[in-house]
């Protein structure tokens, strides 16, 4: 699963430009899955057909970036965020784009720093003029980070985008382990789109895959580190079961079988309230006439810049965890 | 002029009757079905040559930004809120029409001779404004408007300048009108087409959503009055869009990353048939289609703009240069779905 991992994680895939992860993803489920398509919005579903309840599993393909507004005759590239970017993250930063064209970023003078704005900003790519920047820089493409990720730290990683590649791996790795098994249980596996400006990838394959119950995967934050916004989640303590976060209140039956699960097979795990930001959760239990949702999260430090940390034990328990789920009959028990 | 009686037409979202009467009428003689759904959307549908074949939707929204009385005062004026995003500081001394009677009014606000030397360093806040329609007393004023009656702008349509006009709610008259003149061409395509004209986009695009889930169509454009801010003070690299460079098509605004394939066969039709065209340069704003592009499974969508200045205030310009060529941009990309099948 290090491999997948590193695999993803440095893969180009900006909300609304998910085809590279999606092509890694695709040939990892096919062969694990009775059926894998891709929906109008462009998710890649991977549906484990039979008999019992269907169980739907979340994780976004997509990560925040930046995008291309405005080429001046000088070659300079404006631009504007998509999704959570800070622009003091992009200071010193190089992104990439689609095409392969790497860039750093600028600024107009500064009074202060506290003025910091996109609008203030630029990113230059080593054009000389507007014709040769326009040449491998169209207004409307998508930059993301260009960062190599290091699984060699010892038990922990940083990479960019661990938001949410660590959950895409994690859900490929639980297909990996299903694959031959008889659970009582479907399973639909969603690697969504456009999760970072507002989880809407998730909404329309909710609505397509029509589940009984709706788990995303993502990361959340931690509060272990010195001075930390007060957060009882700490990096290697287990996957955290999501209690809330701004989009969802995980339903109090799925959360109480989540800890079951983890509790008779010994596997650490968490507790989540987060009170700021969202899930896929949030659309997915909103769909049709309600879906009983929860999550379950990859505790990650310094999320949306380009070095997040996670510690692997998290991710691999974050596996055990969903298929020692998945092995109990989950359709009765919940409402 | 359609254009004419679009934009002096009545149309606060939630009470978008007067733009949704022009429209009927104006589509009616050209279409199969023209329909006004539960939330007030109206639906002209142009049948295709097969039941089965693809369904395309055009959107354009009635409604425009405006106000709303909220309270009557003894001494007669009225108090009013925003509805939509309007700037307070545009409010002032403008001259306002309340209610489906239009009653004319004036927005006041302390006169400058009674401010105190802070209150006139500082733009009016909301608070302080209120609309003065010349009643009396509460009594006189109640027999003219009641509260939720919503006010719009008495703004005339008129020429100006070489080739351009000025009117309020260019956004998104503007994008009714070049649906409502698509219609009227009496031209027939092999896929249905679907018009809407959209109610309460600018409270949260609530219209387009509920008639992209009765419509399902397979593709969805939403055309636009969107910003140009090309004039002075504002630096180039914020202008978003230009008058007269033709119609803007978005990549991605605050509500849609816009299906890429779409931008792309619009640009080559425009391309193919000389039309011009620009890339709308901010990723800021929202649409119809932001909330179209998420129904049911999903439906590609797309935005296509009239640069539109001094947006969401009580006067807007555009070129009628720009309303043609988004005319003749939107009848070449439904042409070519009919030589080249849906883009996505």
């Amino acid at each position: 699963m290090k491999e997948l991992l590193k695999k993803l994680a440095e893969a180009y895939g900006p909300a609304g430009n998910e085809g590279p992860v999606r092509e890694i993803l695709r040939k990892e489920v096919e062969g694990l899955a009775d059926e894998v398509k891709v929906d109008a919005l462009g998710n890649l579903i991977a549906a484990r057909r039979g008999p019992g309840p269907r169980v739907l599993l979340a994780a976004h393909m997509d990560e925040v970036g930046v995008i291309a507004t405005h080429i001046d005759e000088k070659g300079f590239v404006r631009f504007s965020n998509v999704g959570g970017v800070s622009p003091y993250t992009l200071l010193g930063e190089r992104v990439v784009f689609e095409n392969g064209t790497v860039g750093t970023f600028g600024t107009e003078k500064l009074d202060d720093i506290k003025d910091l704005k996109f609008a203030k900003m630029f990113i230059d790519i080593g054009a000389v003029d507007e014709k040769s920047a326009k040449e491998k820089v169209s207004v409307g493409d998508i930059a993301g980070f260009q960062r190599d990720a290091r699984l060699d730290l010892g038990g922990r990683v940083i990479a960019k985008s661990l938001d949410d590649r660590s959950g895409c791996a994690v859900l490929v790795q639980v297909l990996r382990e299903l694959k031959g098994r008889d659970i009582p249980n479907q399973v639909y596996v969603v690697f969504s789109v456009q999760e970072e400006v507002g989880t809407r990838g998730a909404k329309t394959a909710a609505y397509g895959v029509n589940p009984d119950i709706g788990i995303a995967v993502d990361v959340t934050g931690t509060g272990d580190t010195p001075e930390a916004y007060p957060m009882d989640v700490s990096l290697g303590k287990g996957p955290a079961i999501k209690v809330k976060d701004s989009s969802v209140i995980t339903h109090p039956r799925l959360r109480q079988l989540m800890v079951d699960a983890a509790r008779e097979k010994g596997i650490p795990y968490q507790l989540e309230v987060l009170e700021r930001g969202g899930t896929d959760a949030g659309p997915i239990h909103l769909t049709r006439e309600g879906v009983p949702s929860g999550a379950i999260s990859i505790p990650t430090r310094y999320i949306h810049t380009p070095s997040e940390m996670a510690d692997l034990s998290d991710i691999e328990n974050a596996v055990k965890l969903i298929v020692a789920l998945l092995e109990k009959p989950l359709g009765e028990k919940l409402l | 002029m359609l254009l004419k009686a679009l934009t002096e037409a009545f149309g606060v979202p939630g009470q978008e009757h007067e733009v949704r009467d022009i429209l009927r009428d104006h589509v009616r003689p050209h279409c199969d079905e023209v329909e006004t759904d539960s939330i007030g959307n109206l639906i002209a549908i142009k049948r295709g040559a097969s039941k089965d074949g693809p369904k395309v939707m055009l959107a354009a929204h009635m409604d425009e930004i405006g106000l709303m009385v909220t309270y009557i005062e003894k001494s007669g004026v009225l108090r009013f809120y925003p509805v939509g995003g309007i700037d307070p500081r545009v409010l002032v001394s403008k001259q306002v029409l309340v209610g489906r009677d239009r009653i004319p009014g004036v927005i006041g606000a302390k006169p400058i001779h009674l401010q105190k030397r802070d209150e006139s360093e500082k733009p009016f806040e909301l608070e302080g404004l209120y609309i003065d329609i010349g009643a009396k007393d509460k009594d006189e004023a109640e027999k003219l408007v009641k509260l939720g009656d919503g006010v719009i702008f008495a703004t005339q349509y008129a020429e100006i300048g070489s080739g351009r006009a000025k009117a309020k709610a260019f956004d998104d008259r503007v994008g009714c009108a070049v649906i409502a003149e698509l219609l009227a061409k009496d031209r027939r395509w092999g896929f249905t087409l679907q018009a809407v004209f959209t109610v309460q986009e600018e409270v949260g695009a609530r219209g387009a959503q509920v008639a992209a889930y009765a419509l399902e169509p397979d593709l969805a454009v939403a055309l636009e009055g969107t910003t140009a801010s090309d004039v002075p003070g504002s630096k180039e690299h914020l202008y978003s869009t230009r008058l007269g460079k033709g119609p803007a098509l978005t990549h991605t605004d605050a509500s849609l990353l816009a299906d890429m394939r779409i931008v792309r066969r619009l640009m080559e039709v425009a391309e193919a048939r000389g039309i011009p065209f620009q890339l709308r340069e901010l990723a800021v704003g929202g649409t119809d289609a932001g909330r179209i592009h998420l129904i049911r499974e999903g439906i590609p969508a797309g935005v296509v703009s009239v640069p539109t200045r001094y947006i969401h205030s009580p006067v807007s310009i555009i070129d009628k240069q720009d309303f043609e060529h988004t005319l003749m941009l939107m009848e070449a990309f439904l042409d070519s779905i009919d030589e080249r099948g849906l883009p996505c």
